[in-house]
This record gives C-alpha cells, structure tokens and sequence, in this order.
C-alpha cells in the first residue's frame, strides 16, 4: 500500500452500488489528487450523492474498491473518519437546537472539552458571519445561513479532506458566491475539496478538474478546459428586432463565428455554440456594420442539456437506456 | 435597439461585492483554520454518550411541549384507571390504589420508553444522521446517548404518577427507601428495554410504522401482565403468560421493593431480564445502525 501521505485523496475502483433492482454506482474509476477542488458533475439520480456517501464510509460498497487518502473504505473507516468531513445533501444541523448550541454538539463530539467547543463554536461563527444569529434556532435560519452553519460544523477541526454535496443548490446568487469564496479558502488552507454540483458554471468556475457522471458511469474527466474544448466554451444567443433581419444575421454568424446557427421556433431567435470566447464581440460588430437591429445578445455557458448532447450526441437521458459511450469519452477527455 | 449586452448571462446578476478587494470574512475563516491547533484528543465512548443525552436535553427545553406524553398522560392514566376500576376489582378506591400505583408507574414508563424509538426513527430521516455517523466516535454513543437521555423524562414521568398516588391515598409500607429503590430499578429497566423501540425505528421506514409495531408489542405485554388486576381469576395458559411477561416480574419487583418486602431472587431476575435485552437487541440495533443507507 502506498504511504497514506502520498497516496491520492480519492481512488476508486469500478466502484458500484445496488439499491435493490437499480444500479446508483455502476462501476466508478476516478483518482482525485490531494490539493485543490474535484468537482462531480452530474443531472438529479446520476450517483453523486450515493458516490460521496461511500466515500465517506456511509455505505458500504457493493462491488469495486475505494481508498480515501490512501485507507480503504471497508477496511479502515474509522482511521478515514478522522480525517475527513462531509456536508451533505440535505441539511445536517440540529433545526431545534441553536447555531451555537450545534457547533457545541458536533465539537463535543469530536473531542473537544466543554469551554474548548464553545471557544470554537464562536469562534467559527465570527468566521462565517453568524455571530448575531448565534443563540438563535437553526430551523429560523435561511437558506445561505444553513449552509454556511452546515460547512463551519466541517470545519471545527480541519480536516484533510472535505466532501461537499451540492453546496450551492437552492441558494440565492449572493450567497452562493458567498460559500464560493469560502471553499476557495478552505482550500488555500490545505485542504482538498471534493464537491457535486449539477451546474457546470460552478464546476467550471471552482474545480481544478471534474468528473461527469450520469446513470452511476463515468461520461468524461478532466480539467474544466479539457471538457471545455470538447462542449464548446459557450452557447450564443441573439434575436433580432425584425425576424425579416434573421436569415442575413444567420448567414454573419455563420461567416464570423464558423460555428452552426441554429433557427430556433422564435422567428427572431438564433443560437449556436461557441468553440472559443474570441469570435462573439467580432460578429457583434459584424452586425452592426451591416445594419441589422440586434434586440438581444448574450453569451452563455452550456447548461447541463447542452453539456450532455455534445458530450453524447444526444439529448439528457432521462430513460433507462443504455449508458452513454462512456469508455469512448473518457478517452477523448484525457 | 434597445439592448446591447455581451455579458455572460450565467454570471449572476449581482456585481461580486468580493472581486476588488478580500473580503475580511475570507481572511478570518483563513485565521480560525490556521487557529485551528490539530485534531483534540478522541471523545471516549462516555464523553461521547453523554454528549448526545445533553442534545436531548436541549431539545427538551426548546421543544417543551414533546412533555406532553411523560406529563399529562401519567396523570390521567392515574386518575382514570382508579376510579374506573377501583371500586370493582378491590371493593374500594383506598384499596385499589395502594394495588394500581405500583402497577401504574411500571406501564407508564414502559409506554414512554416507545418515543425513545420514535425520535430516532426521526433523526435517521434527517440529513443530521449522516452527520453523526461520519464523525470518528464510538458508533453506539448515538443510540445509548439518547437512552440516557430519555432517563430524565422517565424521572419526570415517575415522580408525576408518584406524586398523583400519593394525593389519591397511595402509602407504600416500604417508605422513601423502598420507593427510591424501586424507581432505579425501573429505570435501569427502561433503559434496557428501550432497545427493542430502538431497533424497531432502525427497522422501519417511518415514524408511524414504528409506533405502530411498538404498540402491538406493547399491548399483549402491558396487558397480559398482573399491572391491572391479580391474574389469579385468569385461565391456566394466560396466568402462565402473565407469569413468564418480563413486565409482571418488574411489577412485582416493583410491589415487593415498596411494600419494603426484600426479595434478592425477584431483584435477580429483573436484572437477568435487563441483561438479555440488553445483550440481545443492543448488538442487533448496532449491526443495523452500522448498515443502514
Ligand atoms: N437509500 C436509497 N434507497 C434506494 N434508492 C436510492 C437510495 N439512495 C439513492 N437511491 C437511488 O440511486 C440513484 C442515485 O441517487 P443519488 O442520490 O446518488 O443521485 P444524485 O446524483 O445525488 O442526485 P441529486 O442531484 O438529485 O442529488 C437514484 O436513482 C436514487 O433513486
Ligand atoms: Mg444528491
């Protein structure tokens, strides 16, 4: 085995879990490097959260192996549990106790005496903004509060690594940036981040490199500029004023961009994906010079429909056909 | 034209109030980790335990009203039994009493340890329950925390009925002594048998269904017992039941220790009773806490 310093934060090995009939994990390879952010990107059911539990030794695997820093899952999980933290999909604070009285709770638990858990627990709420709501009931929190309090439970001592599940969904725009900016902290701090996300703005914006999953299979891994090159860096959309402007706005885009429009049901509306960020502010002014009224013009990231057609030739699965080509894709991603 | 955007439209549409200059909460979370002086010491199993029975405390004192069952039910269950029954089974109330209180006591306490099993069934369905088990502690500490806890609503639920018997003309012979003795071996009891409730709600997926199994437990034991009435006017099979249900030995043990009548061999099997529970379905509720997805 490989001194446990070295070894990787996450190695798996055709990693899978059942749930009765259905397949949550269906044979995971992935190696995640210590430092920096891992992001797991995936549509709601693709295994991320059935993943990150078996990594932090909740469920059991069913087949494959697992190491998190360099321990196996099954073999040594208590020696993994000291080392790592979760925050996970669903709010894992006590809703009738206090903020304070939470972090008390979870640093007791970890070993702190007492007057050391409450100087922690104060401590970290200084930290993340919550000092005025800290003898207040968690179940009056916000959203963004929740999870700030949730991330600072993981953090009452530092561990090596720390798995966040969908840190960010269902949380105002402010606050997002605001857990954004404390996991960028996390991680200058040393720490390795693991986190899942179903929006392919944040992977790209926080991960070091990611993994996209879906119906349990690895679809493609690597860096966000790596899958980038294969998706396209964005999706460009514009309409024009009068749709009789259209075909002639089609024909610049086609020209500037050397990318395919695409006529959408909106008679004024066009799109098409971008390979590079440089070309758009190009045919902008392609537009103008040559006199079409553009109404509205944006560039975009590919959401993750978008993600899914360029990385499979097709539509999101949302069935139970068979697993896109995943070996194929992995191939091309690294 | 109206508009003429190049911006990204996935960027939120709030100006980051973070781009020009560090935010200083970045820079204190950047100070609390670095403060942080290395892992503290292991939390023992004891420290650990005891740690979840406070949490229940807590919850007690931010949800009061969860009283309601150690609190108003004792008293009414008191008040009516004795009266209704009272003057049919034992000729008179003054008499009844001093045969229904210990009997009383016992299924009470037996009733609330059920909602020992129920509040966890609660918190396996919380995210919190992830939590817990991803910590490096002593994995039983959840499960026997939130016994002890309960400890202190048993406590609360036996001086009510005692106090209420007290009021209607209960005056055991055993005096304080034999009171106070017979209220430690019930809770030892009801901390053993709290098991069966905890490894019912591992079992089941919901709240509801793991009342409902406790219930069809708890009935045939509270019944088919001597807590009500002395089961010698019963049937031959059912005073043999009556005789083997743990919770008649308890309710003896119970009579015996109040009336101030020692018997080491009733005390005895009581506690060979606490034993097995114990041994039984604490392993077992372990196993399946430690599997459950
Ligand atoms: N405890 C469970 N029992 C039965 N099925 C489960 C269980 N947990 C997950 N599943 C199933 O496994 C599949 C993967 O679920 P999982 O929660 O890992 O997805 P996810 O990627 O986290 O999705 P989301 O984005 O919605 O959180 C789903 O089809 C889900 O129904
Ligand atoms: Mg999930």
């Amino acid at each position: 085995m490989i001194a446990s310093s070295d070894a990787p934060a996450v190695q798996t090995d055709g990693l899978v879990k059942r749930f009765g009939d259905e397949v949550a994990v269906d044979g995971i390879d992935l190696t995640i490097p210590r430092g920096g952010i891992y992001g797991v990107l995936g549509p709601n059911g693709a295994g991320k959260t059935t993943a990150i539990r078996m990594l932090a030794t909740l469920l059991r695997p069913d087949g494959g192996r697992a190491e998190v820093l360099g321990h196996d899952v099954a073999a040594e999980p208590a020696v993994i549990r000291e080392k790592i933290s979760l925050t996970g999909q669903f709010a894992s604070m006590d809703e009738d106790l206090t903020g304070i009285e939470n972090l008390v709770l979870f640093g007791r638990l970890q070993g702190f005496t007492s007057k050391g858990a409450r100087a922690r627990g104060y401590e970290l709420l200084d930290a993340f903004g919550l000092t005025d709501a800290a003898k207040r009931q968690v179940k009056k929190y916000s959203g963004g509060m929740r999870r700030r309090l949730d991330i600072a439970s993981s953090l009452l001592v530092t561990p090596e690594l720390l798995f966040l599940d969908e840190p960010t969904t269902g949380i105002d725009p402010r606050s997002r940036i605001q857990v954004w900016d404390i996991i960028r902290t996390v991680v200058d701090a040393g720490t390795t981040v693991v986190l899942t996300t179903q929006y392919l703005e944040e992977a790209d914006e926080l991960a070091d490199r990611l993994v996209v999953i879906d119906h349990g299979k690895v679809i493609a891994e690597g860096t966000p500029s790596q899958l980038k090159s294969q998706i396209g860096s964005g999706a460009l959309k514009m309409r024009v004023a009068e749709p009789s402007d259209r075909e002639q706005a089609a024909r610049i885009l086609g020209e500037t961009l050397g990318a395919d429009v695409v006529r959408e049901a909106d008679p004024t509306a066009l799109s098409a994906r971008l390979s590079t960020d440089s070309g758009a502010s190009a045919a902008l002014l392609a537009l103008e010079e040559a006199g079409v009224a553009v109404e509205s013009f944006s560039l975009g990231q590919p959401n993750l429909d978008e993600v899914f057609l360029a990385l499979t030739g097709r539509p999101q699965p949302d069935g139970a056909d068979a697993a896109p080509h995943a070996e194929q894709m992995q191939e091309t991603a690294r | 034209m109206s508009t003429e955007t190049a911006s990204r439209e996935a960027e939120p549409q709030l100006g980051r109030p973070t781009d020009t200059s560090v935010p200083p909460e970045s820079e204190r979370i950047r100070m609390v980790l670095a403060g942080s002086d290395g892992r503290p010491r292991r939390a023992g199993p004891v420290t650990a335990s005891v740690t979840y029975g406070w949490r229940a405390l807590l919850k007690i004192k931010h949800v009061p009203e969860q009283l309601f069952d150690v609190t108003v039910f004792p008293i009414m269950m008191t008040v009516m039994f004795t009266y209704i029954f009272g003057g049919a089974l034992a000729g008179s109330v003054d008499q009844y009493v001093q045969w229904l209180i210990p009997g009383i006591f016992v299924q009470t306490l037996v009733m609330v340890t059920m909602y020992t099993g129920l509040t966890l069934n609660r918190d396996i369905s919380k995210g919190i329950f992830d939590r817990f088990r991803s910590l490096p502690t002593w994995r039983p500490a959840q499960l026997v925390g939130a016994l002890l806890g309960d400890q202190v609503r048993y406590v609360l639920a036996g001086v009510i009925i005692l106090a209420v018997g007290f009021v209607m003309g209960f005056r055991p012979d055993g005096g304080a002594v034999g009171v106070v003795a017979a209220f430690l071996m019930l809770l030892v009891f009801s901390f053993s048998l709290s098991w069966i409730w905890t490894m019912i709600s591992l079992l089941v997926r919901s709240e509801q269904a793991a009342m409902g199994v406790s219930m069809f437990i708890l009935m045939p034991l509270m019944f088919a017992s001597n807590i009500f009435v002395d089961p010698e006017t019963m049937p031959d099979w059912l005073q043999a039941a009556v005789e083997v249900n743990p919770v008649s030995v308890v309710v003896t043990t119970v009579r015996e220790l109040m009336a101030g009548t020692y018997d080491l061999s009733s005390v005895g099997l009581v506690a060979l009773c606490c034993a097995v529970l114990v041994a039984v379905f604490g392993p077992i509720s372990m196993f399946i806490y430690n599997r459950k997805s």
